[in-house]
């Protein structure tokens, strides 16, 4: 290090350690272990994702107008020179060909709004195959739900902003849901919209709870979530060393910080580039909003297509008492698809942890074959949401496809209930396949792809055991406990008794279904000792021969 | 404990190849310096064991990799002064040059932000020398003299504060709370009027005359006489207050003669009293959830919302055919005035739009 | 070759042939798919007899097998007495006349017939029994067209069914309301007088000449104007944009991500 550098950095370093003491605890965090693997980066295209946002959303600010007063538009943009519009949706278009850049900045936002969304739901389906939201880090999973529903009405509030005829539609269905909710409905309805809807309260409205609410809650929580990760360590795949006691990787100071950073120039890269080759909410193709006129082929951003795709599939079930009307058909779908998705995301790790009576420490992810129903059932809640989501874009599949309109909606009411089943099925078929395949190699070796012809005229193709860290791998699978076994007498564990017992136990059994570990170390396989010799010739099952040429046996 | 992967050839006859691919994709492999970190030693004197090696494994690698990240952070510099270059000497103010401003300056940013990341990963992944470190981990649970010693405290505070054995004090001071804690919400109730009978009822009455929604011109029957016509009309005089719009706005429909269904006790259809030569009224407000719906197909008659396809039979009194709106579309009552303009005779008899809870 | 052989037990190898693969399905769908052309308009000359029964001889040919020989109609198509020169125009130079493969909707095709022709053959069914005529060039101009009120009138009664851009959209059962990217300024005049299939009929005394001018100038407006986002995506909105957001976002970054965190080769 140069001296004048480091008497900088070290002067630096003095004045601060002078009045905080931080020495000793800055070391730590410098030599701080992060574990490396691909699908832990996905939490941070949504950390990124979201800085990315505040910084072109400050820029938005700064040229946006939340006001819903009538104007007419002499703009540069001449196909709606002249059209009556709300100040909200002429600032875009200022903001869009007036100022430098403002397309440009509108596109990253919008892009890296889209991309927040899908790295949050990635890291979701992360973070619940591997298990990595079991003991010590259910806190850390409650609170990225919590994040998961705030990002995606932030969204939401954030694309009405423009005031369009796209999102003045998705306003407008939400003016309708709201009116479905029975006894509070309609109070609920004028108050958000401050009267009737439109009104011209409500773009200034959704303009406070998107630019400072929501992303207050949003950076309080991610905090949180960085804190709790940074306090209990991250977990790491199974593998050579590792173990629920340690974490294996690389220092944060300077690997980490290196990493981490290359990953922050990627991410706005991407965006950044998708933004350049990729139109994204050309708001002036669409118009600005006015309740007389709609158009074929209106969605909402993708995260909230499942809520329309529920709208559109229900059945006009509506039930008329007493003057009261129960507008299920609304309500239901609007509300019940997202509370069932939501609060079975939060409870899952109670759930499991009640079903298994696991209350170890988990510090090492589960391979997701490894819990073949947790992954089937998670299979089958992707289905589930796939499913709600395809029908949300239905009028499009039907027009580009050239399916009946009608028949995707019926296609869909029955899908809803089989797709998920069949995905279930599917899935636990396919994970306790791969586990019999894991342990066909550990007892039975890599193929290496060399054949060699015996004295009696065979072919066999060479095996060799696989190598320590691929053991590690393949052997990570753990046991589950079991609920405690009747004792001598019969009686059943405290756990096991009563219907929620009987229950748990038929629960814990389907829960911890999965192909043991074969017996042995995988060397010996519970044969008599190798054959030393290829003439040897005792053939596995499968034809291939442990090849030992060195004679030690192992 | 370092675990080096041979790359020689070995001999044929040996049974050891290792040409077969072990990789795990996403698990580092054993570095050639795996070291345990226990608790960071205090003391850093020179003679104390390095915890990272001094430079890259392969010197003559690293200086390869160190041109081609110099490459990258200097094509990155380049990429950012071209994006200040661009903003500075690209106008805006027509959908062409926006085009090439955003193609101008969205590809530089790019290849600022990429040329950086690709240089990143190189410098780590080639100058940066491989490790593996091992951090052990502590039990999260506190111990049980931890764990005792703040429950003592917390035990103590509390008693020495009075609100456990004050019943009086504990009592009112929640009392105290109650109010305060529900006056925040109870000051958000003049977010909005309260809905009244405002729902039920919209602009249209007896002889206002339908305007085409746009030209916001008045409409004569005659003018609307070819069966298969639809067009959207609007309350004269309210065409710019899109409140009203929002509960008024109608679609009317010309049919040949014979084709609507008149409405019989017990077999709802169209109330042919309503209608003026054929031509019916519907509100455009999907009685789903808002949506205007306007898609008409001449052939079917049928009314198609798009947003999640209900369907309304336009001769039948506007009945639901497939989708989720749960009531017909209400029918406008309309008429012709004395130079022959179409107009409402009334208010619509039912509310328009979604259901709501007090709908009945 | 050998080259190819060194190179392909390199870890990116298969990355590689993935993305080899990808791109070569990519770039062949784009050469599979194709824009129809759009059909040129018939100019309008005088009209004679020998037109007329020009006409009537080219009708009884390619159309009465299902119009009927004096195109009263037959159960398999409507009768044409009354429709108009215009409909003639319309459904001919579109190409969705002769019809073939009848199904729930008649879909814009290739054109068989000469601008002559289908003149003729539209002064024919005029003569049968009147109906709208062939709007002019200068009833179809641009010139001095309100685009502010053509704005209004489409998204108001026309991209419920054709979208607010114009690419179209689904109806029931089968039927489809047509992307209007290859309609000429002639066509979309003709098909709003005339109402062809289920698309509603606009008289031009509910929305006139001139409004039907403007409606005319901000759809060829609009469709003409380049994209100054990038690719357009169709411009159909949130479902496209959802589709490369996590293909071509998330999907990268994926590539990204393993690139940083895979395994360094031992030197």
């Amino acid at each position: 290090m140069s001296t004048v550098t480091g008497k900088l950095l070290g002067g630096t370093g003095r004045w601060f350690d002078d009045r905080l003491r931080g020495a000793q605890i800055t070391r730590t965090w410098l030599r701080k272990i992060f574990p490396d693997h691909w699908s832990f980066l996905l939490g941070e295209i949504a950390l990124y994702s979201f800085i990315i946002i505040l910084l072109t959303g400050t820029f938005l600010t700064l040229f946006f107008q939340p006001s819903m007063t009538d104007v007419v538009y002499h703009g540069s943009y001449t196909t709606l020179d002249g059209v009556h519009m709300s100040q909200a949706y002429a600032s875009t278009l200022d903001i869009s060909f007036d100022v430098r850049g403002g397309l440009l900045m509108r596109q990253i936002h919008h892009w890296a709004a889209i991309l927040f969304v899908a790295a949050i739901a990635c890291h979701l389906l992360r973070v619940f195959f591997t298990g990595a939201f079991r003991k010590p880090r259910e806190l850390n999973w409650l609170i990225g739900v919590t994040m998961f529903v705030l990002a995606f009405t932030e969204g939401l509030f954030g694309y009405s902003l423009p005031d369009d005829l796209l999102s003045g539609t998705g306003l407008r269905i939400l003016e309708g849901v709201l009116l479905s909710i029975p006894v509070v409905g309609t109070y609920l309805s004028f108050f958000l919209f401050g009267g009737e809807f439109p009104g011209h309260l409500i773009i200034p409205r959704l303009y406070v709870i998107h630019i400072l609410l929501i992303p207050a809650l949003l950076l309080a929580l991610v905090t949180a979530h960085l804190l709790l990760m940074w306090h209990q360590k991250h977990t790491q795949m199974p593998g050579k060393a590792r173990a629920d006691t340690n974490v294996v990787g690389q220092p944060f100071y300077p690997y980490f910080m290196a990493k981490t950073g290359a990953w922050f120039f990627f991410i706005f890269g991407i965006t950044a580039l998708l933004s350049t080759f990729a139109q994204i909410n050309p708001i002036w193709i669409y118009g600005p909003y006015n309740p007389s006129g709609i158009s074929a082929g209106s969605q909402p951003d993708w995260y909230m297509g499942f809520l329309e795709g529920a709208l559109r599939m229900w059945p006009s079930w509506h039930w008329n008492v007493g003057g009261y009307s129960f507008a299920f058909n609304v309500f239901v779908p609007a509300l019940v698809p997202l509370g069932v998705l939501i609060t079975g995301l939060a409870v899952w790790p109670f759930v499991e942890q009640w079903i298994t009576g696991d209350r170890r420490e988990h510090h090492v992810n589960d391979r997701p074959r490894n819990a073949p129903t947790r992954t089937a059932l998670g299979m089958a809640g992707v289905t589930f949401y796939g499913i709600l989501w395809l029908e949300g874009a239905n009028d499009i599949v039907a027009r580009f496809l050239n399916i009946s309109l009608y028949l995707t909606t019926e296609i869909a009411r029955y899908a809803i209930f089989i797709g998920p089943v069949v995905a279930y099925w599917v899935t636990k078929r396919i994970c306790l396949g791969l586990q019999r395949k894991d342990n066909h190699l550990l007892e039975h070796g890599v193929e290496t792809g060399i054949i060699r012809q015996l004295p009696n005229g065979e072919y066999i193709e060479m095996t060799k055991p696989v190598s320590d860290e691929m053991r590690a791998v393949l052997e990570s699978r753990k046991e589950l406990p079991q609920i405690a076994a009747p004792d001598g007498d019969d009686v059943p564990a405290a756990a096991a008794r009563g219907p929620v017992g009987k229950l748990r136990v038929s629960l814990n059994r389907v829960l911890n279904e999965s192909i043991p570990l074969p017996h042995g170390n995988g060397h010996g396989n519970g044969h008599a000792a190798e054959p030393t010799a290829v003439t040897a010739g005792e053939a596995h099952p499968d034809g291939a021969e442990r090849a030992d040429g060195d004679g030690t046996g192992t | 404990m370092s675990e080096t992967q041979p790359s020689q050839d070995l001999p044929e006859e040996d049974g050891h190849q290792s040409r077969a691919p072990h990789r795990v994709i996403g698990t580092p492999p054993p570095a050639q310096a795996r070291t345990l970190l226990g608790e960071a030693p205090v003391s850093a004197a020179p003679e104390s064991p390095r915890e990272l090696p001094a430079g890259p494994d392969n010197p003559a690698k690293a200086q390869t990799a160190e041109k081609v990240v110099a490459t990258f952070f200097i094509l990155s510099m380049l990429a950012s002064i071209g994006f200040i270059a661009a903003y500075v000497g690209l106008e805006v103010g027509s959908v062409d040059a926006t085009l090439r401003s955003n193609l101008a300056l969205g590809l530089s940013m790019s290849v600022a932000f990429l040329a950086m990341g690709v240089g990143a990963t190189i410098w780590v992944r080639n100058i940066m020398p491989n490790v593996e470190q091992v951090e052990e981990r502590h039990v999260l649970a506190s111990g049980e003299p931890e764990r005792e010693a703040f429950t003592k405290t917390f035990t103590e505070g509390a008693e020495a504060s009075g609100f456990v054995k004050r019943k009086l004090l504990r009592r009112t001071l929640i009392a105290a709370s109650v109010p305060l804690a529900v006056a925040p919400l109870v000051v958000l109730r003049d977010l909005g009027p309260l809905p009244g009978t405002s729902l039920r009822h919209t602009v249209w009455r007896k002889g206002m005359r339908m305007v085409v929604y746009g030209p916001n011109t008045p409409l004569r029957a005659a003018d609307f006489s070819i069966p298969g016509q639809m067009i959207t009309v609007a309350p004269e005089g309210y065409t710019e207050n899109q409140d009203v719009l929002a509960k008024a706005v109608t679609i009317i429909i010309k049919f040949a003669p014979g084709v609507l269904v008149p409405n019989r006790p017990g077999q709802p259809g169209t109330i042919m009293n309503w209608t003026v030569d054929n031509i019916v009224a519907y509100s455009k407000i999907c009685t789903h959830v808002g949506c205007p719906v306007a898609l008409y197909e001449q052939t079917t008659h049928h009314i198609l919302c798009p947003c999640h396809q209900s369907t309304f039979d336009a001769t039948n009194g506007a009945q639901i055919l497939f989708g989720p709106a749960p009531r017909p579309l209400p029918q406008l009552p309309i008429g012709v005035d004395a130079d022959g303009f179409l107009i409402a005779t009334s208010d619509f008899h039912e509310p328009v739009g979604p259901a709501f809870w007090e709908l009945g | 070759m050998s080259w190819i052989t060194a190179l392909r037990r390199r870890p990116a190898a298969g990355y590689a042939v993935v993305l080899l693969g990808l791109v070569t399905i990519g770039m062949g769908y784009g050469a599979l798919t194709s824009s129809g052309s759009p059909a040129s308009a018939a100019t309008p000359g005088t009209v004679s007899p020998q037109t007329i029964a020009q006409g009537k001889a080219l009708f009884q040919v390619s159309c009465s097998s299902c119009h009927g020989m004096d195109a009263q109609g037959t159960s398999q198509a409507p009768s044409l007495a009354g429709v108009g020169a215009a409909a003639v125009d319309f459904q001919m130079s579109t190409g969705r006349m002769p019809g073939k493969d009848v199904g729930p909707e008649m879909d814009r095709k290739p054109v068989t017939f000469t601008n002559a022709q289908i003149y003729a053959i539209a002064q024919y069914v005029a003569s049968l029994g009147g109906g709208p005529t062939v709007p002019s060039a200068a009833q179809v101009s641009s010139a001095g067209a309100n685009t502010a009120l053509g704005q209004s009138l489409f998204i108001t009664d026309c991209a419920q069914c054709h979208n607010f851009d114009g690419a179209g959209g689904a109806l029931t059962q089968g039927k489809f309301a047509p992307a209007l990217t290859a309609s000429t300024p002639k066509q979309i005049y003709e098909a709003m007088l005339t109402g062809p299939e289920a698309m509603p009929v606009f008289s031009d005394t509910t929305i006139t000449p001139a409004q039907k001018r403007d409606i005319i100038d901000y759809i060829t407006r609009l469709r003409a104007e380049p994209n100054p986002g990038g690719f357009s995506l169709g411009r159909i909105g949130p479902v496209t944009e959802g589709i490369v957001g996590f293909f071509g976002g998330i999907g990268v970054l994926v590539f990204l991500a393993l690139w940083i965190t895979m395994k360094r080769r031992e030197s």
